[in-house]
């Protein structure tokens, strides 16, 4: 019998969203039916969404990319010879020839659509468990020194050193520490935790593990949105799998120190998202949010020194061990360090996922990458980080997308979800909607987010009726500021970014409504 | 109140006997709960509160802070359609207009035959594949309304 074909089809939610379910059986269909023998390995997405679902033959030059696949079309594509890379009007040549993934430089996401998500083996066979075996290999000042070293920031939004939060937990001496992953991307435009859960679940794995050995916590923690359930079903394969293989456990790869790791779902709160609001979730309380300090470095997860980090963070830790802080940090610009997992959203005409070195500009990434708006019209505006994140105009588009560089135009990346608009977007609508989610999201511990969100929902609605309207203009913006400077946490302090940068680039929609 | 009936009673029961060792376990019994009932009855408050040794207030405040858990019965199927900015870009509020009305339903209403609830959700992590909205478990991307009466068309022969 001759070797089986590898064919990838992906069980990444968007492929799946797109019928990539329905694509897998009607090939495994067509291939019994004309004899073919194929191996069918559910991956995870490639990153170009545009493609979904992209199907992925393996041949001797390569693997081979077809889509979007439907299932109509798998009995032609059979005819075409896909199966040995043959011609299809579907057919865009090899995989990582294609432009889009050519030019990017994929560290963290260096085997997301690549490996069979829960194959232990595989990922061993692909570099993976590289840094864990070197971090076995170090003492754990000197495993929090190369993180440190690194430059890497959090990804999650509030780009902390995660050297330094992970040192404050080495410091402390306590018996029990905890590693807790914050996975509960609740951001609009934003799908790198999910793809990396989904695609490469072993990454995070790794990465959670070291920390764990690294300032000494025996128990790890995926607080995992609900709204993620195929991420769910994956990380589960992937944990039993690790475990099984003894990567996780008493005594990970016999070095006879433990770590364990399950996952926890959130149950559809945004605010858990914010670090302290999720430990509290995590202990099975009202997601509220904790006044600080103590730090969750300090006092964390019941009461103990506890990690938290993003899913990146944590998978961007692996590669760092396994080829040293240095090559890490020579990525990017100024003060952000390495590579970014840029999120392409909404309307755009190959929206994905973009891992370069920080110092891209964001023109590059909606024209270059995203190919401009999907709807053909001009782009109007981004939003950038999640609905806390500014609105930037079209005027500023030259923006590189950094930490610093962002922040000096009044933006933030947050976890670099850039959703676009064309111009038919009404943006006082969007001011709106930015009260509205923060007054239906909110943990209610605090008034300025509490009640300013409502009553910002009420001036909006004035504002959009055309009633008084500079007035209440003057009262919005005075709105923000208490919001801004008087609530606990990002999700009231925040909320005034996207509302104050409308105001500023788009006037025009706030005034004059009767037009409208 | 309406009391729970002997099986969900049990069911109850069983849900927390798999998870009670388990450090601050609530929210993965609520998820169990709902699992098994389709919603968390507010009869289970005191059910629970007695077994984990909690007051009913901090159950009920757990129960009552996340939006995933419900409070009545959902219908057979139910349709959460994603109401976040990368969505809004690209026609779902014109698409939550289509749901409701071929539905004749709103948010948080079930139809009148019990085969759909329709509930809104912020963001499905599926914004490149915009407008999202997902039933029960099954994720949908790019749904325009046409997409959705096919769709739709799908659920009600699967049913």
């Amino acid at each position: 019998m001759s070797t089986p074909i590898d064919i990838f089809v992906p069980r990444d939610s968007s492929a799946l969203s797109l019928g990539a379910e329905a694509v897998a059986s009607a090939i495994a269909n067509e291939a019994k039916k004309r004899n073919i023998d194929v191996r069918i390995i559910r991956n995870g997405s490639r990153g170009m969404y545009w493609l979904e679902p992209l199907v992925e033959v393996a041949t001797p030059s390569g693997r081979v990319a077809y889509g979007p696949v439907t299932p109509k079309d798998v009995a032609g594509l059979f005819d075409a010879g896909f199966h040995t890379g043959g011609k299809h009007a579907l057919g865009h040549g090899i995989t990582d020839e294609l432009q889009f993934l050519k030019s990017q430089q994929r560290l963290t996401f260096q085997r997301v659509g690549i490996v069979d998500p829960v194959s232990v083996q595989d990922y061993v066979a692909n570099g993976g468990y590289q840094g864990l075996k070197a971090a076995l290999g170090m003492s754990q000042a000197d495993i929090v020194q190369a993180v440190l070293d690194s430059g890497l920031r959090g990804r999650g939004g509030a780009a902390f050193p995660t050297g330094i939060k992970w040192k404050t937990v080495l410091d402390q001496n306590t018996p029990q520490k905890y590693v807790t992953c914050n996975a509960d991307e609740g951001d609009s435009g934003t799908f790198a935790d999910r793809m990396l859960m989904e695609g490469d679940p072993l990454t995070l794995i790794e990465g959670m593990t070291i920390a764990g050995i690294a300032v000494g916590a025996t128990q790890g923690y995926i607080y995992l949105r609900c709204e993620y359930p195929h991420a769910y079903q994956v990380l589960k394969e992937a944990i039993a799998a690790a475990y099984q293989a003894g990567y996780l456990g008493p005594s990970v790869l016999g070095s006879g120190r433990r770590f364990d790791l399950e996952v926890r779902l959130g149950a559809g709160a945004y605010v858990c998202g914010e670090e302290t609001s999720m430990l509290e979730s995590l202990e099975g309380k009202r997601g509220e949010i904790r006044v600080r300090p103590p730090l969750p470095a300090i006092k964390g997860l019941f009461g103990q020194p506890t990690i938290v980090n993003n899913v990146i963070t944590f998978a961007s830790v692996p590669i760092i061990l396994a080829r040293g802080a240095a090559f890490y940090r020579d990525f990017g610009v100024g003060k952000s360090r390495g590579t970014l997992p840029i999120q392409l959203a909404g309307n755009l005409k190959q929206g994905g996922l973009v891992e370069r070195a920080f110092g891209l500009t964001l023109k590059e990434l909606l024209y270059d990458y995203g190919g401009g708006s999907a709807t053909g019209r001009p782009i109007r505006t981004v939003q950038i980080g999640g609905p806390l994140g500014a609105y930037v105009p079209a005027s500023q588009f030259d923006v590189v997308m950094g930490y610093e560089e962002l922040s000096a135009i009044g933006a933030l990346l947050g976890h670099g979800g850039i959703v676009a608009f064309d111009d038919t977007v009404d943006m006082a609508k969007m001011a709106r909607y930015a009260m509205e989610f923060c007054a239906i999201e909110s943990c209610g511990k605090c008034t300025p987010c509490r009640i300013g969100s409502t009553r910002g929902v009420e001036v909006m609605d004035r504002i959009i009726a055309g009633v008084d309207t500079e007035h209440n203009l003057k009262l919005l913006e005075d709105l923000c500021e208490t919001m801004l400077q008087g609530s606990l946490c990002g999700l009231g302090g925040m909320t005034p970014f996207p509302v104050t940068s409308a105001l500023k680039h788009f006037g025009e929609d706030f005034r004059n409504r009767a037009r409208h | 109140m309406q009391a729970l009936a002997p099986a969900q009673r049990e069911a109850i029961l069983r849900v927390v006997a798999a998870n009670r060792t388990r450090p601050g376990a609530l929210i993965e019994i609520l998820h169990g709960v709902q699992a098994e009932l389709g919603y968390v009855p507010p009869a289970a408050v005191p059910v629970l509160a007695q077994e984990l040794n909690l007051s009913r207030a901090e159950v009920h405040g757990v129960v009552t802070f996340y939006h995933y858990f419900r409070h009545h019965a959902p219908g057979q199927q139910i349709i959460r359609v994603c109401q976040a900015e990368a969505c809004q870009s690209m026609g779902a509020e014109a698409l939550t207009e289509h749901v409701k009305k071929t539905l004749g339903i709103g948010f948080h209403e079930t139809t009148p035959d019990g085969r759909f609830t329709l509930e809104p959700v912020y963001c499905l992590g599926n914004c490149a594949c915009s407008p999202a909205l997902m039933r029960n478990e099954d994720l949908c991307g790019r749904v325009t309304p046409k997409r959705f009466d096919e769709l739709l068309a799908e659920w009600k022969r699967g049913e």
